[in-house]
């Protein structure tokens, strides 16, 4: 028969463990014990004045536990909006998870519900704002201030709120700006994340998509704040544990999986003559010449060219195993030839993308699989291993001033930056040295000089980008519609993506431009002009000066680089249409259904 | 889908005649163009008509095309370009690709 002892040292009553007892059953001496009871660990009473954020915690998390099923964190979806409304108070900093890629729309959603009478003035902070619902929540006036990083599809929407005065903006944010603030002064007091799976006691499966969790778990519940959760579904036994249940408050299984947009696919059907073009000058001209093995793509198609014509053209080049060895990238559906060719050796990635769990699953030599066998994004990891371990980055921006200073910005849209920036940066904090990264760094003259005899290097920002986009939209102009956005919305500064002096190469369809080897900013514009094109900003290129920029191997036309126009074609793409790359990944890759179009 | 056609004459300073008697290179894809070059006798000059739904870009094709036969000197040639609404970038290199197809 168990019998329960207790023992009592001062004002302090405790049972006595198993371990406490001597060997003939009865407790141990009473110094051992109090020894036992000193050592073992205790939860001293706060004192008020230091505790406010908890009890402010613990006072809304008491009109919340009548809806949690008994014994568990589970309440039921139609308590959605009353769960809410008893943990969110006016004024609160809130985040709602949702970055390019996954969204906790379902909170979301019963966020827009609360009664902008009993709870308004709130700051919302996080990753993006792509869902109508975000905005709605400014609309209704439940939501007052804004501080994100990225706005995508309601790019407009937050524009025309800021304009109607119904949105404060804060900042727009690259993420790992944004997530350093979530630990230093916008630290959200309720945050509503998104999940695979959940047991009742609150463990999180994030999996392939566990992108921001952790860090906005992170930040919220270790400052007293409270973290709800919406999850596909509830299981006994969570696959992985990649939320502790501890630091979950409460969990619903929502009406609907969680929305994800397939932010990173590119039907290679797409891909013109003149992306394959410019992915022919790309590799010749930058990855052989810096022998480029650590980097980042963009999401255009520009990059996509580059990774399709990686197992024919860079084959034939020879740079297999010298190149594009290790990425800090999302599983990119245009990368599997690649990989399948045998030229990938690692891949981390910030978020997952829809329809290629399975491939990465089966792939663990080349992605960060755990041990249940599934992949695991992280977006906070990612973004730093993309500020600091890779040599460079590539990518599209929609205008390009005659300086060099980049923007997506455009009249009448916030869309923000996402990760773009945190990638396309020389990284002031690094000190490991790569081939790469010395080189350029040695041939970056302004920098060079401001440094002495010390060497230095330099990440490559490259910004890849046709004189013109559709509709004859110029992609270089006098001067960014960001500055039209700044005075329109009220920002402090223009949204820069890219700043001109982190910009080491510009490559369009004329040629590249390597503007860190330029002496001067007069020298980066002309090289600025000789390869815009017919825009407003090439036409203003002197024939004469751009003849010695190329005799100075500042600018490179396709002829320079010894890249045949005749082979800038389709053919040289490893596939054509999505159709192939699902043949490339032996039926592992599963394309959503609106690329399936065969 | 109203049609316009434009119609340029160049004058190369080196003229250097079309060497066979037609070559004809892409598709009128959507942004994308075809071209068709053929030989005629047109005491050194070249002649082009572009056919286009794109309005307000005449000086664009002036210049595109300008450039052209500025590097190729292609002299007492017709050349005619059906436009879908090709980019000077795409016009660029129809171009230039139909006349590395007759190994020029």
């Amino acid at each position: 028969m168990e019998r329960k002892l207790r023992i009592t040292v001062g004002d302090k009553t405790r049972e006595v463990t198993v371990q406490e007892l001597g060997a003939d059953g009865h407790p141990l001496p009473a110094a051992v014990a109090v020894a036992a009871i000193a050592a073992a660990p205790q939860r001293r009473p706060l004192d008020p004045k230091w505790s406010t954020i908890q009890r402010d915690t613990n006072e809304r998390m008491s009109h919340m536990l009548p809806y949690l099923t008994r014994g568990s964190k589970v309440f039921q979806p139609a308590d959605t909006v009353a769960v809410l409304n008893a943990v969110i108070r006016s004024g609160d900093r809130v985040n709602i998870e949702g970055n390019n890629q996954k969204q906790a729309d379902f909170l979301s959603d019963c966020m827009c519900k609360l009664d902008p009478k009993q709870i308004n003035h709130l700051h919302m902070v996080q990753s993006s704002v792509p869902l109508a619902s975000h905005l709605k929540a400014f609309e209704l006036g439940i939501a007052e201030k804004l501080d994100f990083a990225y706005a995508g599809p309601q790019g407009a929407a937050v524009a025309k709120a800021i304009t109607l005065g119904k949105l404060k903006l804060g900042a727009i944010h690259t993420y790992l700006e944004l997530f350093a603030r979530y630990f230093i002064d916008l630290t959200p007091k309720v945050s509503l994340v998104c999940a695979y799976e959940a047991d009742k006691d609150g463990n999180l499966y994030t999996g392939f998509n566990t992108e921001d969790t952790p860090l906005i778990v992170e930040a919220t519940k270790f400052r007293g704040g409270i973290v709800i959760a919406q999850v596909n579904k509830i299981v006994d036994k969570v696959q992985r544990v990649d939320i502790p249940g501890e630091w979950v408050d409460a969990i619903v299984q929502s009406p609907k999986p969680f929305y994800l947009e397939p932010l990173f696919t590119r039907d290679p059907g797409l891909i013109t003559d003149t992306h394959v073009l410019m992915a022919m000058m790309a590799l010749k001209g930058i990855y052989a010449e810096y022998g480029i093995n650590r980097l980042n793509h963009g999401i255009g198609f520009n990059t996509a060219a580059i990774e399709l014509i990686l197992p024919t053209y860079g084959e034939e080049l020879g740079l297999k195993g010298k190149i594009c060895q290790h990425f800090a990238l999302n599983p990119h559906p245009t990368l599997i030839p690649a990989i399948e060719s045998g030229w990938v050796q690692s891949i981390h990635s910030f978020g997952g993308e829809l329809g290629m769990a399975e491939y990465c699953a089966a792939r663990p030599d080349v992605f960060f699989v755990g041990p249940d066998g599934s992949m695991r994004s992280n977006r906070a990891f990612s973004q730093t291993a993309g500020h600091y371990a890779i040599d460079m980055f590539i990518g599209g921006t929609l205008q390009i001033d005659k300086y060099g200073n980049s923007s997506t910005a455009t009249a009448g849209r916030v869309a923000g930056f996402g990760g773009a920036p945190n990638m396309g940066c020389d990284s002031h904090g690094r000190r490991h040295g790569t081939p790469a990264w010395l080189k350029c760094g040695e041939e970056f003259t302004d920098q060079q000089n401001l440094l002495g005899d010390v060497p230095r290097g330099k990440r490559l920002v490259v910004q890849m980008q046709e004189t013109f986009q559709e509709k004859m939209a110029s992609s270089f102009v006098e001067r960014l519609d960001a500055w039209k956005l700044a005075e329109q919305a009220h920002l402090d500064l223009p949204p820069v993506m890219v700043y001109a002096d982190d910009v080491t190469h510009i490559l369009t369809e004329e040629g590249i431009a390597f503007l860190h080897r330029c002496k001067g900013l007069e020298q980066r514009m002309a090289a600025i002009r000789a390869v815009a094109g017919y825009t407003e900003i090439g036409l203003q290129a002197k024939p004469a000066e751009t003849k010695s920029l190329r005799a100075a191997g500042l600018v490179k036309t396709p002829e320079d680089l010894g890249v045949d126009r005749r082979r800038a074609n389709r053919s040289l793409l490893a596939a054509k249409n999505i159709r192939e790359l699902v043949d490339w990944s032996g039926g592992l890759y599963d394309p959503p259904a609106r690329f399936r179009n065969w | 889908m109203a049609l316009n056609q434009l119609h340029f004459e160049f004058a190369p300073a080196t003229p250097r005649a079309f060497p066979v008697a037609a070559v004809h290179y892409g598709v009128v894809g959507s942004g994308d163009m075809e071209v068709i070059i053929e030989a005629c006798a047109l005491a050194g000059k070249t002649q082009v008509t572009v056919t286009t739904p794109v309005t307000g870009f005449d000086h664009v094709w002036q210049l595109v095309l300008g450039r052209f036969i500025d590097e190729s000197q292609l002299a007492d040639a017709h050349i005619s370009i059906n436009d879908n609404n090709a980019t000077p970038v795409v016009v660029s290199l129809r171009l230039r690709q139909a006349l590395l197809e007759i190994g020029e």
